[in-house]
């Protein structure tokens, strides 16, 4: 048990500087790939923080306009895996729960930011239709990379690369 | 490696419960009894039906669009979602602890409740029917 401990302490530590490459650990549990990930992308854990990641697991029946609900012992072990590799500070400022609405990492400062250049009409663009459809722009989100190389967006909208 | 052993029990037992979309569909349609048989046109109708019951996703067929045998896509989040019908997408209706937990979450989103097993059974025959 120490020894996973120490493993992970190492590994959250190492995560900032890989970040914006690789949200996604590489070591991800399957069974939340493929629970979070059959209705949207399977979501960076390090995006939200483990408050908000814990009401989330709290409700899943109610999950923004949608039924997410799993057995008792999946949703715990996704629970535990998300509190587990939970991002804090800048990354996760602002996605918080307000007013009893869940928190969304699309809200997030740092999401914001990262997205400040985007044309408004990129977003209402059909084929995106939610800022949480990721893979509408980075067409290897799946894979957990979201490089500026990798943006695509749909209706032929171009962004200033820096 | 005294961990590795139960892992891999667990693995083989799980492969072990692959079905196919007929068997599934059968242990749908025995719990209608032995004189119950599977009417795919049912299923259709079913499929395509607007419930209504939620205003983003009236119809199965909202997000897996009027042909199973084409990709859909998520109402909300716009994810594509690959074909339900097996004779598309061979993945489909193997795995029974699956098809039962969407068949769950989904019918009470768009039909209000849980399915019945005719219900289910339909479906199924439909699906599997490739049209
Ligand atoms: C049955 C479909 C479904 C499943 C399964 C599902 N979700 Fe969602 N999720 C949704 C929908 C619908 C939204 C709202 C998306 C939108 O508004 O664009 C959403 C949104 C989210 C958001 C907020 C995204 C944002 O806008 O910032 C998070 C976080 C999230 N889901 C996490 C999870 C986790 C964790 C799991 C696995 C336990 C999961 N989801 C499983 C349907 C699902
Ligand atoms: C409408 C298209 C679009 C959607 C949807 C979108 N992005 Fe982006 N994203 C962009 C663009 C364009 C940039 C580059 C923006 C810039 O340079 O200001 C970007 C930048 C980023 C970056 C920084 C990349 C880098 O190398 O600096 C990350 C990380 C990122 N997005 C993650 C996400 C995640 C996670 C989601 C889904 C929750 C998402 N994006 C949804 C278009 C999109
Ligand atoms: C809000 C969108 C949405 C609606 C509406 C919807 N589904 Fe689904 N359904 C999904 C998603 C997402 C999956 C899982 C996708 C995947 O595995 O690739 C799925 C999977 C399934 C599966 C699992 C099949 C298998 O073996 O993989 C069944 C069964 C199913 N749906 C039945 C239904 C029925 C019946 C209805 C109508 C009562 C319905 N669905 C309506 C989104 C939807």
């Amino acid at each position: 048990m120490r020894k996973y401990v120490f493993v992970a302490t190492i590994l959250t530590a190492a995560a900032p500087a890989f970040a914006d490459r690789m949200p996604i650990p590489s070591d991800a549990l399957p069974v939340f790939k493929a629970e979070c990930g059959s209705c949207h992308l399977a979501f960076p854990p390090a995006l939200l923080s483990a408050p908000d990641w814990r009401q989330i697991m709290g409700r899943l029946e109610k999950h923004y306009g949608d039924n997410a609900t799993l057995d008792e012992a999946t949703r715990r072990r996704i629970e535990d895996f998300l509190v587990a590799n939970a991002g804090s500070g800048r990354r996760t400022e602002g996605a918080g729960a307000a007013g009893g609405v869940l928190p969304r990492l699309t809200f997030s400062n740092w999401f914001r930011h990262e997205h400040d250049e985007v044309p408004k009409g990129a977003w209402s663009d059909k084929r995106v239709g939610s800022a949480a459809n990721c893979a509408a722009c980075h067409t290897r989100a799946e894979a957990g990379s979201f490089s500026e190389r990798e943006i695509r967006m749909p209706g032929g909208y171009r962004h200033e690369r820096d | 490696m005294n961990r590795v052993i139960p892992l891999l029990l667990i693995a083989v037992c799980s492969a072990s419960s692959a079905e196919t979309p007929s068997q599934i569909g059968d242990s749908y349609a025995a719990i209608q009894g032995a004189r119950f048989r599977a009417t795919p046109a049912r299923g259709a109708e079913f499929f395509t039906r607007k419930f209504s019951v939620s205003e983003k996703f009236p119809s199965c067929s909202t997000c897996h669009t009027e042909n199973p045998m084409e990709a859909g896509r998520h109402a909300i989040t716009g994810k594509t979602i690959k074909p339900l019908s097996p004779v598309a997408n061979t993945e489909r209706f193997t795995d029974p602890a699956k098809v039962e937990k969407w068949f769950r979450r989904n019918c009470k989103e768009v039909v209000g409740r849980e399915c019945s097993a005719d219900e289910k059974a339909n479906f199924i025959a439909f699906l599997a029917g490739g049209r």
